[in-house]
């Protein structure tokens, strides 16, 4: 090599940094490479992670479309249980949900808007209502069935409503009450200070100030906690198994409209669809197992419906309104 | 300038003392729940230690109570409870923790807002009808790698019960992972470290807090399931830690036997108290964990 090329190579700033650093240029990029192949592979297997959770969904939807889609017809939704799989229904099991949810809907609804409320408007901050949060952070965590059997002991025996449409309402309600609180806490402190202080200064009321402005402002963020909770109560099965639910009632909780008013039917026992799904599963033979997976995609499609209604109700909200 | 009735006023703030009383009785109703559930559990289960002893419940190896002659060892239903969840954590927690890192660090912000929504309806699903999935679904795919594997049996409960519970760890600690400082991954990338470093040395130390949260919510998730475990993991109690085994966990012996018609003072019914609290015990267990492992690992920015 001529001297001249050498002393110019040398002179290069390249070849300066790498003398200096002792960086070598293949095994950068071989480290460069390495790294960008790293990053692949994870976002790959993030990717297939995701996968499985979607395929499982639709694995999900195609078995109970497979087993149960022939025998999703209007007679399965008109007729009562029976000992003979194709002539069973689930017209006791639809009406029973129907009335449970129309009991939790009643009470959940109220006692949790309203202790949310006040733990957000009210409450200030000392032992007791730390107390209440912290409670209800736990509430959160405790399994459906340990509601179950507090019911059981509590509103079936205690308090002596028997296995009833309105001791299974309200399990369900306990259940579901710290959902509805959480959300109602949440929506009310997405809305800004400067409202609460604008309403009070034209002379408003702490509860005017609620009533006419808060409320009014957070329906979307509590109307989503609502219809999330009530999705989950709809398909709870283990508590209203606990307080003694019956698997098979082939009568109605009511005879006539009239029985409806007058509220005779919130002492009646009663089934609901989760239930009556569990005690098809639970029975051998491939015909039952075609009601349940029936009585599974009802079940699936009201619960996802629900949600899906609380997806875009969540997303209208926080497209309209922007403080 | 007329000066405001003073009768108006009275009337005013009687109403809002009224109605914040009304909200106050309202936000202790939730306290009255969880003493009701302590209570009727601590009732109901004195009254059962009254027949049986401590020792006995905890180290007998059979659980039989509605037999003779009845032995009471909630071991036996606690290794299917064991088994049914360690199974299940081993399918969601690493499943849950990528998908949480990928959505929150690889995806485009398009896929996020898609795939989230649809993978939380997973926990949407009601889980008697998980139960029926795992039972006549995962079961049979199952038997066709192990042909031995019988119809009811702990993993097909619990892999399904894993599955359920991903959306619960991936959506939680994504959460933490997003409100993780833009600052500190930037300082990452700035020495040089791709995303996959950035996310193990950064990103999971910064949110270890809410990973670790999500996990035990998770776990006591798991422990409670009920309807997946009582359809597909079978209903009798059997000490084993072989999850190909069919076993009853605590909660699927409660539906058990709440399904027949039991006296109101038999030992079969305090029975299911004395599980249930057993049960409660457990997750309020994990519950208090998870709040002091948040309260430790808590970084504030």
């Amino acid at each position: 090599m001529e001297v001249s090329r050498l002393r110019r190579k040398c002179a290069h700033p390249w070849f300066q940094l790498r003398q200096l650093f002792g960086v070598n240029t293949p095994r950068l990029r071989r480290i460069v490479a390495k790294r960008w192949l790293e990053d692949v592979l994870f976002s790959l297997a993030g990717a297939v992670c995701t996968l499985i959770g979607l395929v499982t969904l639709g694995a999900l939807f195609y078995n109970l479309m497979h087993d149960g889609l022939h025998r999703l017809d209007w007679s399965l939704l008109a007729s009562f249980p029976s000992r003979f799989a194709e002539r069973a229904g689930v017209l006791s099991a639809w009406v029973g949900s129907l009335l449970i949810m129309l009991v939790t809907t009643l009470s959940a609804i109220p006692l949790g808007v309203a202790a949310g409320v006040y733990l957000e408007e009210y409450g200030k901050k000392n032992w007791r209502t730390t107390l209440i949060e912290l409670n209800i952070a736990n509430l959160a965590g405790v399994p459906s069935i340990i509601y179950g059997l507090m019911a059981l002991g509590l509103f079936v025996y205690m308090l002596g409503l028997g296995r009833s449409i309105l001791a299974g309402g309200l399990t369900l309600a306990c259940l579901i009450l710290p959902i509805i609180i959480v959300a109602t806490r949440e929506a009310l402190r997405s809305i800004p200070q400067e409202i609460r202080e604008a309403a009070y200064g034209m002379g408003a009321s702490k509860w005017q100030v609620i009533w006419h402005h808060l409320l009014p402002y957070s329906t979307g963020g509590i109307s989503t906690g609502i219809i999330i909770g009530l999705s989950r109560a709809i398909g709870e099965t283990a508590p209203l198994i606990t307080i003694g639910a019956l698997t098979f009632i082939a009568f109605l909780p009511f005879n006539s409209a009239s029985e409806l008013v007058t509220l005779r039917w919130l002492d009646n026992q009663f089934t609901v669809l989760p239930i009556q799904m569990f005690n098809w599963v639970s029975r051998p033979g491939v015909e039952f197992q075609a009601n349940a997976a029936a009585a599974g995609l009802l079940l699936i499609a009201i619960t996802l419906s629900m949600n899906a209604v609380a997806i875009v109700v969540r997303y209208r909200m926080r497209k309209r309104i922007k403080w | 300038m007329s000066r405001p009735n003073p009768s108006l006023i009275w009337w005013r703030r009687r109403r809002e003392w009224t109605i914040e009383s009304l909200l106050c009785l309202a936000a202790v109703s939730s306290v009255l729940i969880t003493a009701g559930i302590v209570g009727i559990l601590m009732v109901e289960s004195a009254r059962f230690f009254q027949v049986v002893s401590l020792g006995d419940f905890l180290t007998d190896t059979m659980w039989t109570p509605l037999f003779e002659p009845p032995r009471y060892g909630i071991m036996s239903l606690l290794s299917g409870t064991l088994v049914t969840t360690a199974v299940a954590l081993a399918v969601a927690m690493p499943a849950g923790t990528i998908i949480a890192a990928y959505l929150s660090e690889f995806a485009p912000h398009r896929v996020r807002e898609c795939v989230k929504p649809v993978l939380e309806l997973l926990s949407a699903v009601p889980t008697v009808v998980f139960g029926y999935f795992a039972l006549l679904f995962v079961a049979p795919l199952l038997q066709k790698i192990m042909p031995n594997l019988p119809t009811f049996n702990m993993l097909s409960a619990g892999i399904v019960m894993g599955i359920m519970i991903i959306p619960y760890i991936s959506s939680l600690s994504e959460d933490a992972m997003r409100a993780v400082p833009m600052i500190l991954r930037e300082g990452a990338y700035g020495l040089g470290a791709n995303r996959v470093i950035t996310v193990f040395r950064v990103v999971f130390p910064a949110a270890f807090s809410g990973i670790v949260a999500s996990y035990v919510l998770a776990i006591s998730r798991a422990i409670g399931e009920t309807m997946i475990v009582a359809i597909a993991a079978g209903q009798q109690p059997n000490l084993t830690l072989n999850p190909t085994e069919p076993a009853a966990t605590v909660t699927a012996f409660i539906v058990q036997v709440c399904l027949g018609d039991l006296p109101h003072d038999s030992i079969g019914y305090k029975s299911i108290f004395a599980a249930g609290f057993t049960l409660f015990l457990m997750t309020l267990g994990f519950n208090i964990i998870g709040h002091l492992m948040r309260r430790r690992f808590r970084e504030a920015y």
